[in-house]
Parts: structure tokens; sequence; C-alpha cells
């Protein structure tokens, strides 16, 4: 079984049986709580395939994202470890990705990095010895090659299942897909995507993907995020860069009485899932349900996605 | 050429708060192009120096000179009946020129009085901006001439990232240009956007200051 998968991780698994994966996010707490961190990835637990553990997300100070993921296997869940190249050199980077396959991790989502500047220590020196597409490509050679960057022979190779994210939303548009492309001949096997709320750009992107052979090439998740309230569908459009919430998501988080915005957030997320599900190459869901992730059954629930495929990872 | 930015004076008047006597000295290469440490400038730090001094009631003897250049040793040595009886000498050159002047005078202080911030040059009157990193290996020829090295936030050699909009970088708050869109104009101008699809792999960063202090030599021209 091993010669068919890169990693043999349970996410793996799912894709090449060709049903629709589903990944969950949790991000680790600011300080040392993990208490705090298990009680929120229980609820993700048999609802998700596998869980996204963010390191030091949007540039903040959280414990780190080995630990966390460390943390999840323990739980019986499984995780995908996201590693920046913001902060490690590729020293640091290739020696955590050693540490993190001997822990038995096997997803690894390999990404730049927020900038420092919109974080807690705007202050720091940053590195990017790296980019993500770099990182994807020393991933790839150290699991398949045995070998470091530097050309170093490995004893014993990460057995690494790799991601990478894709933003369909920024410019230059033409380019997004572009760079996508890149991303999965440096490694990439699958994709998540940045938050979808403009279903048509987003439909647009998939069409390119499908017509440059790409979604032959990686297993494509389409990025949803809830909106909780209208206050955040305010704060996506107006301040995160590339994301465009439409307005017609606003008006209807509007048009309900205030108790019930949260249940239309739900709803509107649900009727994402299923568009994006309904496109050709769309390989599953990756729920980012930020700092809500009690909800996280609810949603997959309702989208019709539960039970999840009982998968063994080797 | 190197751009700098004057130090406040306050921060200046700080550092010779106990001194009776010093120089600033300035330099007439690329600190006179920007503005901030050529003849004019130290004739003006000078003025506010002691200006500030006699009104706290403790003055200061300010000599002024500003050097051909403060990147030469011979052009230090103009400082050296200057420097004679002072207690201290504020270049204002880059941060080259407090250097030289600390390699001729070992028991003199020296203060910056400038902050050094980029290779770089004019782009509009009174605007300077940054252009080089001095990586030490050229590769602005595979990004149409543009160094995203020094322009990206991120320095990626395979962007834009995902803060790219409307052709502007999410960090600066709207006021950078976002250099990937700017290669990808100028790409798509020369026909070659394929180049655009070529993966870069990790690059060398031991001729950065990463591989240690740099020396050039040119063996020709040594004595």
């Amino acid at each position: 079984m091993t010669a068919e998968y890169a990693a043999g991780s349970k996410l793996e698994k799912i894709f090449k049986s060709g049903q629709k994966a589903v990944t969950g996010e949790c991000g680790p707490p600011r300080g040392a709580d993990a208490e705090h961190f298990r009680h929120k990835a229980n609820y993700l637990k048999n609802v998700v395939d596998a869980v996204n553990v963010t390191d030091n997300q949007t540039a903040v100070v959280r414990f780190c994202s080995m630990a966390a993921s460390k943390i999840l296997l323990e739980m019986g869940i499984e995780p995908v470890m996201q590693m920046v190249t913001r902060d490690m050199n590729r020293i640091g980077l290739q020696s955590n990705v050693l540490g993190a396959a001997a822990l038995g991790i096997k997803n690894l989502l390999c990404l730049t990095g927020d900038h420092q500047s919109f974080g807690d220590h705007p202050q720091a020196k940053n590195v990017h010895d790296m980019d993500s597409v770099m990182l994807l490509h020393t991933v790839k050679t150290m699991r398949d090659e045995g070998k470091l960057v530097s050309g170093t022979e490995l004893q014993g190779r990460p057995r690494m299942f790799l991601g990478a994210a894709a933003n369909p939303f920024a410019d230059p548009q033409e380019f997004r897909v572009v760079r996508m492309g890149k991303k999965i001949a440096a490694g990439a096997q699958f994709i998540q995507t940045q938050c979808i709320y403009n279903m048509e750009r987003f439909r647009k992107f998939m069409e390119a993907a499908n017509d440059m052979g790409l979604t032959e090439k990686t297993f494509i998740m389409a990025g949803i995020t809830p909106l909780k309230s209208v206050g955040m569908a305010n704060y996506m459009k107006k301040f995160v860069p590339g994301l465009d919430v439409p307005d017609h998501y606003i008006t209807r988080l509007k048009g309900v009485p205030k108790d019930k915005v949260a249940a239309e957030g739900i709803k509107i997320a649900v009727e994402q899932i299923h568009e994006c599900l309904a496109l050709k190459g769309v390989s599953g869901i990756h729920l980012m349900a930020i700092e809500w992730e009690d909800h996280v059954p609810e949603i997959v629930e309702a989208a019709g996605l539960l039970p999840r495929p009982k998968v063994e990872a080797d | 050429m190197v751009i700098g930015e004057s130090k406040p004076l306050a921060e200046i008047l700080e550092k010779v708060k106990d001194l009776k006597r010093i120089v600033v000295a300035g330099c007439k290469g690329c600190v006179t192009v920007c503005c901030v440490g050529g003849e004019k400038e130290v004739a003006i730090l000078a003025s506010e120096l002691r200006i500030a001094r006699k009104a706290a009631g403790s003055e200061l003897e300010v000599k002024e000179y500003t050097c051909e250049r403060q990147c030469d040793p011979e052009y230090i040595e103009a400082l050296d009946d200057l420097v004679a009886n002072a207690d201290a000498v504020v270049s204002i050159a880059c941060s080259v020129g407090p250097q030289y002047i600390v390699a001729r005078y070992p028991n003199l202080k020296v203060f910056p009085g400038v902050n050094t911030t980029s290779i770089g040059g004019a782009v509009e009157h009174g605007v300077w901006k940054e252009f080089c990193q001095a990586c030490g290996n050229c590769i602005i020829d595979d990004f149409g001439g543009l160094c995203p090295i020094t322009r990206c936030a991120k320095q990626l050699l395979n962007g834009p990232c995902g803060g790219s909009s409307q052709g502007l970088c999410e960090v600066g708050k709207g006021s950078i240009p976002c250099i990937w869109q700017l290669i990808y104009d100028r790409l798509q101008n020369l026909g070659e956007l394929h180049k655009l699809t070529e993966v870069h792999l990790s690059k060398d960063w031991s001729t950065s200051r990463d591989g240690g202090l740099r020396t050039s030599i040119r063996e020709e021209l040594k004595q």
C-alpha cells in the first residue's frame, strides 16, 4: 500500500478513493493552555477528516503548530500541520519537517505566512529565506529523493502529503491559477483556497484550473468561512485584501432578526458548500470556522457530509 | 545611491549633552544628493545644536566641515586639525562615514547624525525609495528588471502572494505598489509572461550579508 500513497494519511486516502474530503481548522491559543485547544478541537473530531493547525496565523504568537498537531494525534484527530516560511530559515524549516514526520504528522501545508506588520510583533525581523513554493519543492525532494536543499542525503525520509494555499480573489486575477499551477509543479498535492464568497470568480478560477489540467494533478478544497455576524461580513469585505463579500450576503444577514443572524450565516455556508462541491474539479471543503469550532458539526451535518468515511492512516 | 534620513535633533543633543566641543562632518557624496548630509545640512545642524545648547545655558562649540567623501580614508585626513581639540564628531554621512572616522581617530568619540535607510534613488522631488538590498547576486532580469527581493515585503521569488489587490501590497496600508503586479505588467509588455511559470528554487544567500562580511577585491587595482 505504501507505494501508492505519498504519506498514507487519512486525508490522502480519502482523496484518492474519489470521495470528497472535509477539513477543519483549529488555531492554537495565545498561551500555553492546551486544555483550551483540546476543547475546541474536540468539536471537530469525527466531523472532519483532518484539522489544519495554524502556524502563528496573522503573525500573532501562539503555541507552535507542531506541538498542537501532536496533541491532535493524541486525541485521534488527524492534523494538517501548517508551516510558514516567515519565521525560520531553511535549516529550521527542514529540521521541523523531519521532527514533524518523526512524530507521525503526515499532512503539511506549506505557506509563506502573513507579514509580521499585521501581527503582535511588528518590530520582528522576518526571515523569508524561502517562499511557499520553495518549501513545497524542498519537502517534496526530502520525501521523494531523500535529500535536503544542500543535497545532503537523509537517513529516513519524511512521508508528507503536501498542501498549499491558493487565493483566487487576489490580483492579477488571470495569474492566480497560474500561480497555483506553480505550487502544484513544486509539489502541492492538495490545495486549500482562501475563503470563497464571490462564487462567480471562484467558478472562473475552477474553469481555468480544469482547462490547464490542474484538477487532474491535485485535489482542490474550497475554503468556506461561515459569516457569524453582519459585523464580520463587513470587516471581511473592507479589511481583508482580496476578499470580496458580495452585498447580497450582507443584505441577507441584515434581513433577519438579530438572534437568527448566526443561523442565516450557517445557511449561507451550507449553500456555498453545495455550490462549490457541484463545480467540476472541487475535491473537498476546507471549513474555516474561526473561533466557531462548536458550530462545525452542525454545518457539516446540514451540508449532508456526515458521516465521514472510516479510513485509517498508515 | 545610499539614502539616509536625519536623526531627530533631540536624539543628537542627548548624545552630545556632556560635551563642549564637537565637529559636524558632512559628505559630498550620496547624502548631499538626498539632502541629509551635505554642506547645507552641516550648517543647519551646527546652528541648531548651537542655538539649542545656548538656550539650555550650556554652550556648545561646533565646527563644520564637509568631506569630499567619507568612504575614502584620504578624505578623512582633512579632519585632522579640526578634531585635534574636539570631544567628538557627529557625522552626517551614511553609516560608512562615521566608521571611517573611527578608524582614523581611535580615541575620539563619533556619533551618527543620520539613519542610513537604503540603497535607492529619487522618485520625485523630496521622495526617495529603496531599490536594492545588495544581495550580491543580481537576478532582476528574471523579473523584468525589477527586484522582488527588495521591493516585495516577503521577498517572494514566486509571487505575487494573496495580498496583492488592485496593484497594491497589503503591507503599507495602500502606499506601496505590489512589485509583483509591476513585474507581471512588465513581462506582459515584453511578451515574456511565460517566465512567471518557472519555479524559482531557493536562492543562495551566501553572497548576501548572511554569508559574513563582504569584501570586494580587484587585484589589478591593488597596490
